[in-house]
């Protein structure tokens, strides 16, 4: 059984947490700071397996972790899971977001951090792998996003509105008006922006 | 009063804090902002407010008010709200607060939505923090989705029964008739899954054990035609057809296979296969090989096939990637007691990881090390874990220590050999050694007595080189006070001259 999923960065900030098993606030904090700082101590070519630290079950349970560019991905599993499997499963799982976001990249975890828990919510499911297929796992974040879509998201229909306005593109108006020997002078609208 | 902000503003204004302080006061703001919008009961903006709730909760901040706001969310008609709603469940939400029980409801009419995305929502939720009066009240939902035939559903009810299984053991044959045709769908994603709920099923109850032994002829098929078929584009990870699936199946079969014949027979010749045809250049083919490996040790498998197997394992041993060592490693510690000699015959590998740079996989070594020690390679080992203690972190001193010390008790070819030892553990590493060593030496040494002499005066010299180390001072001192006429009188000469 997957303990945690834990994405952070390079300093520690947590950019996404999901817990399947029940921990207070506080302990999921420390949980985060503390997994950081076993794993940021971790050489490039040391193996990716460790032992958990002692707030998420000591030896019983490993991290495995996957370092990316800024970003360290770390599971927290018990025995039961297969440390080899775990590592694929964070690569298929890296893949699956690049393809959703089209280069990811760690601003896109930041700002679509509700997005990310959808994804991997197809993927994981209450500590167990549910999905493993790629273009399955799309195909149902897809699905979902449209449904939002077409109920018009978080941001509400009236903010988007407004937005589509200010990025319509509109032809600059021009501040004469010449034909043939009538000259109109275009008075000033105020700009939209 | 404004709309509120967008979670896109809050995060890019967060991200304009410079200090700690400050983006506590950014947020604190943003709180009382999102607490008066909750009070004026604002449906439009809701879950917007409870999105921005959740970031600020993963960052750390408290965010125990809006609980009652997801479940507003949950219970309303739009999706995007109920999505939100349920992650914000997932994420705030456990048994200790009164309030989940509240989501019964909602999730038993989500369970019947008319949409399949609404339904997975549910599911997913009760999947992942289901108290136990939720399960009770909600398994004949969940047993009934698992009927279905739309496979988005299939697969999200059997982990869901899992869950349902965890909390309440009782509710395990409820699920049961539902299990049998679980393995006749096509989806690979029902089967995965299918094969987690058997698993767990299994691992729960002796009777359900034996009742699903029968299964074992078909998964050996699924398992077939994984391996056989061709180039699958949907299922393909490095050109193996789904490992995910292979390996899940491996791990059924072992347990299906433990302590029973006529299974682990059934199993034989699948798992040979499985282990000379899967292709070892990438870690997906080495992942698949590592569960052959320890089905293979578990179940009652003939001789020929485990020495296959324990020969993977040294073939992993001088694998490029440190992953696939420390696995090896730990595979190798597992099966040592039961096929020593197979092992045995990795030895000279298993030496050479003592000098990797991997922390973690030198341990593994070390340990296996050590269980390898004999009569017959007691000297040559003895040469490479003395070495190896001469030059390994400070962590690792005190269990070498100990280690060489009950490695040199049991099988020390000669005594003057097994002092020898003793005095170079204590003049490289005395200072490490375990308290209990020291009363243990004496007792050696008092019951050596031709070597008394040799003893003292050798433990006179290495005083003179280095008097720091505590244990070594003690075992001297002592045999100073002992043999200390021997140690003037000179008569080791003699011995000296002997070897």
């Amino acid at each position: 059984m997957i303990k945690a999923i834990l994405i952070f960065n390079n300093h520690g900030k947590p950019r996404l947490s999901k817990f399947y098993e029940h921990y207070t606030e506080d302990t999921e904090q420390q949980i985060i700071r503390e997994t950081f700082h076993l794993v940021s101590k971790r050489d490039e070519n040391i193996c990716n397996f460790l032992e958990g630290g002692l707030l998420i079950g000591g030896s019983e349970n490993k991290l495995i972790y996957r370092h990316y560019a800024t970003l360290y991905f770390v599971f927290c599993v018990d025995s039961s899971e297969s440390e080899l499997g775990i590592l694929d499963l964070i690569q298929v799982f890296v893949e699956t977001l690049d393809k959703c976001f089209e280069n990811v990249c760690e601003l896109d975890l930041i700002f679509h951090m509700d997005k990310v828990h959808n994804i991997l919510a197809e993927m994981v499911m209450g500590g167990m792998v549910l999905e493993t297929n790629m273009s399955e796992i799309i195909t149902q974040a897809e699905a979902h996003n449209k449904m939002e879509k077409s109920e018009a998201g978080i941001a509400g229909a009236p903010a988007r509105a407004v937005s589509a306005v200010k990025n319509m593109n509109l032809p600059e108006m021009p501040k004469n008006i010449n034909i043939g020997d009538i000259s109109i002078k275009v008075p000033n609208l105020p700009s939209f922006k | 009063m404004p709309a509120p902000i967008r979670l896109r503003e809050l995060i890019r204004t967060i991200r304009t804090a410079r200090t700690q302080a400050e983006e506590r006061e950014m947020i604190q703001k943003e709180c009382a902002a999102i607490r008066s919008s909750f009070r004026e009961e604002d449906n439009t903006y809701r879950c917007r407010n409870v999105a921005k709730l959740l970031y600020m909760h993963m960052l750390g901040y408290p965010a125990h008010f809006g609980q009652l706001e997801c479940l507003k969310l949950i219970a309303s008609q739009k999706f995007t709200d109920k999505r939100i709603g349920y992650l914000g469940a997932m994420l705030l939400l456990d048994e200790r607060q009164d309030v989940h029980l509240l989501m019964t409801n909602c999730i038993k009419n989500d369970l019947n939505h008319s949409t399949q995305y609404v339904q997975g929502l549910s599911l997913c939720t009760l999947g992942c923090m289901g108290s136990s009066e939720m399960c009770r009240d909600l398994a004949g939902e969940v047993e009934k989705l698992l009927k279905t035939s739309n496979s988005y559903l299939r697969k999200k009810a059997a982990l869901c029964a899992v869950h349902v299984i965890r909390k309440v053991p009782e509710l395990m044959e409820m699920f049961l008739p539902a299990t049998k045709n679980l393995l006749s769908e096509k989806n690979h994603g029902v089967l995965h899954t299918s094969v987690v709920l058997l698993t767990e099923m299994c691992e729960r109850s002796p009777d359900m054990l034996s009742h699903f032994r029968k299964l074992v002829p078909q998964l050996v098929r699924i398992l077939k035609n994984l391996i056989m078929s061709g180039y699958s584009p949907e299922h393909d990870v490095s050109g193996i057809s789904d490992p995910f699936l292979q390996v899940r199946i491996l791990r059924l079969l072992r347990i299906l296979g433990k302590g029973d014949d006529d299974s682990s027979e059934a199993m034989n010749d699948i798992l040979a296969q499985v282990a000379t045809n899967t292709e070892t250049s990438k870690n997906v083919g080495n992942a698949i090989l590592y569960e052959t490996v320890l089905t293979i040790m578990d179940i009652k498998s003939e001789s020929g096939l485990r020495v296959l197997a324990i020969n993977i394992l040294g073939r992993f041993l001088l694998n490029n990637d440190k992953n696939i060592r420390y696995v090896a490693l730990t595979s190798l510690l597992k099966t040592v007691q039961t096929d020593h000699n197979a092992v045995q015959r990795h030895r000279s590998t298993i030496v050479d990881c003592l000098k990797d740079l991997d922390v973690s996989i030198k341990r593994r070594a070390m340990e296996l090390s050590f269980a390898l020690v004999n009569g017959n390679n007691i000297r040559g080992m003895m040469k490479e874990l003395l070495y190896f203690l001469d030059s390994c972190d400070p962590d690792f001193k005190a269990d070498c220590a100990s280690g060489i010390f009950l490695a040199a008790e049991k099988y020390a070819p000669s005594k003057r050999w097994h002092i020898d030892t003793v005095m170079r553990v204590l003049t490289t590493a005395g200072s490490y050694v375990r308290d209990d060593s020291v009363p243990n030496l004496i007792q050696l040494i008092t019951n050596s007595v031709e070597m008394h002499a040799y003893t003292v005066q050798r433990l006179y010299k290495a005083l003179l080189d280095d008097i720091s180390q505590q244990p070594l001072v003690q075992v001297a001192s002592w045999c100073i006070g002992e043999y200390g006429d021997l140690l003037v009188s000179g008569q080791l000469h003699c011995i000296i001259l002997h070897t």
